[in-house]
């Protein structure tokens, strides 16, 4: 049932991308009773099931890759985020996209990106989130770019792709390693045998490195904010609730794994505690309202690796509960700030303090996600934030216990600093200099369909926080399907402890911080992690250019000198190793075989001798005859008839082409000498001979064509093994080459078509003229 | 070029269809005897350059072969639906099958299913043969002529 939900968004997508391109709101609206029953499909089988639903489609049994999923506790309560946000934002979206022709795109790309993205939270197996991973890694890279003409976009977009996609390159190798040491990719199985050793922690770092990059941890970090370039919609789902939870999902299941390698805590307590206050930092120094929540999220993002990666059950429980009302409170914002870009035309925090007279409902709702961003009491943010300190004072891990508890909490005074600048920014008068946005004439309806979602996100997290201790028990499912000790409560006033204390300190300090913190910035500079990117990317462009004017100067006698130096080389260098006498395989000939054998080496030396370029295609063609012969002589007429018949129309064809070229060869007008030619020439004659009587000496498996011989009649109905081989036995490489002949003669055809449009373009030049 | 009426006679009357009877003949006998699809198609393609070089047109029945291309085409899908073929009765690619049936008068006769792969095989190798003579020769002939302009 799950799966078919699944397939379903597919199907919305390819709709909306090819049927309905006129009618892209009835394309949402379908989106929407997808993403609905998908909700509840899920909400279904995986709550109260006595044991998790599982769906295993067999793709490569013998190699060990199959689709699996599982629904259980994280996946419902992941899979319900992902739907029921995307519900809301899809809505959203309708009213937003009112006058823009990129809907239809963004529909299908959006319902695509959710049945990834809810693919990704329901796998079971590390393959299967990696296709997945890669897929929303896909969609996000087109919804970015969404605006393709701006420049800005672009760059953003493949920036956002690069980087998350080296990531999954990471991944991809960490997956294979774990599947040729120990067999599965699976979760469950890998939690099983607890894998230990070098491979185990080098796998699990590069799943990390994955994690790093898909969750904008640092270094990774300057992706996600560059990714604002998209519509708020995407934003918001995407980029702050959705898929850059991809990486803590990761995190999650796999810290039961690794929790205990060496390398794991340091490495998720570091970037975590680097990711919180980097992001924390830059979110104070932002003056647009967006960046400001795209550095926010980083900075959340940091605090939620730090909690699922830390591997303690508390932690992990504190995690599941943040992570939910993170997406709640961020989805409200992104879309709040969406309202009032909408309404104000702009985003600076120095002038969306006149939004509250123009959208006052919904700036009252951001006020209240606001507050549960910044973890005051009463709203949900309170309850999950206070959590994750418990959770922490409690983590016995050494240093990394008290790292990570006193980096939770120098990120938390930053997150409550960064809210209440907002908050200022939104509830101080402005400039009157703000000139009104001309906006659009909205019906009420579509600003009540903006505002919509903004205002459940408010009350969600309001009645969430005050509901704290029955919210808490839902989460027990989801974090002990994660790690079976995470058993815990929330609760909304937990009572005078060291973590409320350290609350209020937090709370406090932020609160002066964000108030004072200026709203207008003076300096306006590309984030250092952009610059060190571009300078990466373009030096990578740069570099393959310089390589290529190297490697394909365009010069067919470099061409043709480099590849036959190769193909000389690479066999007497084999020999050499290897040390095989070639003289003893000399078998004797008849002394007509060897007659034969002089003529061909006469009329060879005369190809490469003669002037005339008539006379030498002839002589060579004397040598292919002779060849021919020789064939005859050792007894295999197929060869020979083959040979005879192509070495007739070879010479056809050479004279053909003849026409078109001077009688005689002149001198060689190229970089190469003509000595480097008679030494490459040289080089291969001497090479090739050598390297064949090595092989007919250096045979120790016996012959495959005693079994051909054997199988030929039986097998494949024919006497004639030569032929058997080209048609049966060996038929791949027969389709090959008709393929490649077929290639060849579209070539000669294209390339005299060519000339002929360059001839009659050159006369019509010259009537004109 | 030649252009004597007799060699033109000749080649057309006689060659062309004996070259054709020849060719098919090396084609069927290959799974047994030398020969096969890849030598009978250079001996029609043989035949083929022997027309043009008595100054015609490659024909078949006096009529010019005027699109080479779909007869590439036509022998690239016949090979490539015999390798797939064996996959829809759930063989291997390439597979052979093997029929022997008894026709009257004829007799007891085998067929194989390779020998579809090889007259796909052979069709590529005429093609071939006849575009690289309608383009490098027909046509690129017309190129060399109008830019030698005056010359010849």
């Amino acid at each position: 049932m799950f799966f078919i939900a699944v397939v379903a968004h597919f199907a919305v997508a390819a709709l909306a991308l090819i049927g309905l391109r006129r009618r892209p709101v009835i394309a949402a609206g379908i989106g929407l009773v997808v993403l609905a029953g998908t909700a509840l499909a899920i909400t279904a089988e995986g709550i109260g099931a006595t044991s998790a639903p599982r769906k295993t489609i067999e793709w490569l049994p013998l190699l060990g890759f199959n689709f699996t999923f599982q629904v259980d506790g994280f996946a419902v309560v992941m899979g319900m985020l992902v739907s029921i946000l995307g519900f809301g934002v899809l809505a959203y979206s309708i009213a937003y996209f009112e006058h823009d022709a990129t809907f239809t795109r963004f529909v299908g790309l959006f319902m695509a990106f959710a049945g990834s993205m809810t693919g990704l939270v329901l796998a079971e197996d590390l393959f299967t989130m990696f296709i997945f991973w890669e897929l929303t890694s896909v969609w996000s890279f087109l919804l970015i770019g969404l605006h393709d003409k701006s420049e800005a976009a672009r760059r953003s977009a493949v920036r956002a792709l690069l980087t998350t996609g080296a990531g999954g390159l990471c991944m991809l190798v960490g997956i294979g390693l774990l599947q040729i040491q120990f067999g599965t990719t699976s979760f469950e199985q890998l939690g099983n045998i607890a894998p230990t050793g070098t491979i185990a922690s080098v796998a699990a770092s590069l799943l990390l490195v994955g994690a790093f990059t898909k969750s904008a941890q640092f270094p990774f970090h300057f992706w996600l904010p560059g990714a604002m370039a998209a519509p708020t919609p995407v934003s918001a789902y995407l980029h702050s609730a959705t898929m850059v939870k991809a990486g803590i999902v990761l995190l999650a299941r796999t810290a039961p794994i690794f929790g205990d390698s060496g390398v794991w805590r340091w490495w998720v307590v570091l970037a975590g505690v680097a990711t919180m206050l980097l992001g924390g930092w830059r979110a104070l120094r932002e003056t647009d309202a967006k960046l400001v929540l795209a550095h926010s999220t980083v900075s959340q993002l940091g605090l939620l690796t730090v909690l699922f990666g830390i591997g303690s059950p508390y932690a992990t429980y504190a995690g599941v509960a943040h992570l939910v009302a993170h997406a709640i409170f961020k989805a409200g914002l992104f879309l709040g700030v969406g309202v009032i870009d909408h309404e104000l035309g702009t985003r600076d925090v120095s002038k969306i303090g006149s939004a509250r007279r123009v959208v006052p409902i919904s700036v009252a709702a951001i006020g209240a996600c606001l507050l549960s961003m910044a973890g005051i009491i009463p709203l949900f943010g309170f309850a999950t934030k206070e959590k994750a300190i418990v959770a922490l004072l409690d983590a016995e891990y050494g240093l990394a216990g008290p790292v990570a508890l006193w980096g939770v909490v120098a990120g938390s005074v930053l997150s409550v600093a960064y809210s209440v600048r907002l908050l200022h920014a939104l509830v101080r008068t402005p400039d009157d200099s703000a000139a009104h946005h001309e906006h659009h004439e909205s019906s009420a309806l579509m600003r009540s369909t903006l505002a919509a979602p903004v205002v459940v996100a408010a009350v969600v997290s309001l009645g969430f926080g005050f509901a704290a201790s029955t919210v808490g028990s839902w989460l027990v499912s989801p974090s002990s399907a994660l790690d079976v000790k995470a058993v815990s409560k929330l609760a909304l006033w937990p009572g005078i402890n060291d973590a409320l204390l350290i609350s209020l300190v937090v709370i406090a300090i932020g609160a002066v911080i964000g108030w004072k913190a200026p709203l207008e910035s003076k300096t306006a500079q590309q984030p250092r992690g952009e610059r060190v990117f571009d300078v990466v990317y373009d030096s990578t462009i740069a570099g393959a250019k310089r390589v290529t004017a190297v490697v394909q100067p365009g010069s067919l006698p470099i061409y043709v000198g480099v590849a036959l130096l190769l193909i000389s080389l690479a066999p007497l260098s084999s020999m050499f190793v290897d040390g095989v006498s070639p003289l003893s395989a000399l078998t004797s000939g008849t002394a007509l075989e060897a007659s034969v054998s002089v003529i061909a080496i006469v009329l060879a030396i005369g190809v490469a001798v003669l002037q005339s370029r008539f006379t030498g295609a002839m002589f060579l063609g004397g040598v292919g005859y002779a060849i021919a012969a020789l064939f005859a002589l050792r007894g295999a007429p197929d060869l020979a008839v083959t040979q005879l018949l192509v070495e007739t129309l070879t010479i056809v064809v050479f004279l053909l082409a003849l026409r078109v070229m001077t009688r005689t060869t002149t001198r060689p007008i190229s970089r190469f000498p003509q000595v480097t030619r008679i030494f490459i020439a040289a080089t291969l004659g001497i090479a090739i001979p050598l390297f064949v009587l090595a092989v007919r000496g250096a045979r120790t498996a016996p012959s495959a064509s005693q079994e051909y011989l054997a199988r030929s009649v039986d097998e494949a109905g024919g006497r004639n093994v030569v032929n058997v081989i080209l048609v049966d036995f060996r038929g791949f490489d027969t389709m090959g080459e008709i393929v490649v002949l077929a290639i060849a003669a579209l070539g000669v055809a294209n390339l005299v078509r060519a000339a002929e449009m360059h001839r009659r373009g050159s006369v019509s030049a010259k009537k004109v003229a | 070029m030649i252009q004597s009426k007799i060699l033109e006679e000749l080649v057309d009357r006689w060659l062309t269809k004996v070259a054709t009877l020849v060719a098919i003949f090396i084609t069927f006998r290959g799974h047994n005897a030398p020969g096969g699809g890849f030598a009978g198609g250079l001996i029609l393609g043989a035949a083929f350059v022997l027309q043009y070089l008595a100054g015609q047109q490659p024909t078949i029945r006096r009529r010019p072969i005027l699109r080479p291309e779909r007869l590439l085409g036509a022998g690239l899908l016949l090979a490539l639906s015999t390798t797939i073929a064996p996959l829809l009765v759930g063989g291997s690619p390439l597979e052979s099958y093997i029929w022997t049936m008894t026709l009257p008068q004829i007799g007891k006769i085998k067929v194989v299913s390779s020998m579809f792969f090889d007259f796909g095989v052979f069709f590529v190798v005429v093609a071939v043969v006849l575009m690289v003579l309608s383009f490098l020769g027909i046509r690129g002939g017309a190129i060399t002529n109008e830019s030698a302009g005056g010359n010849s």
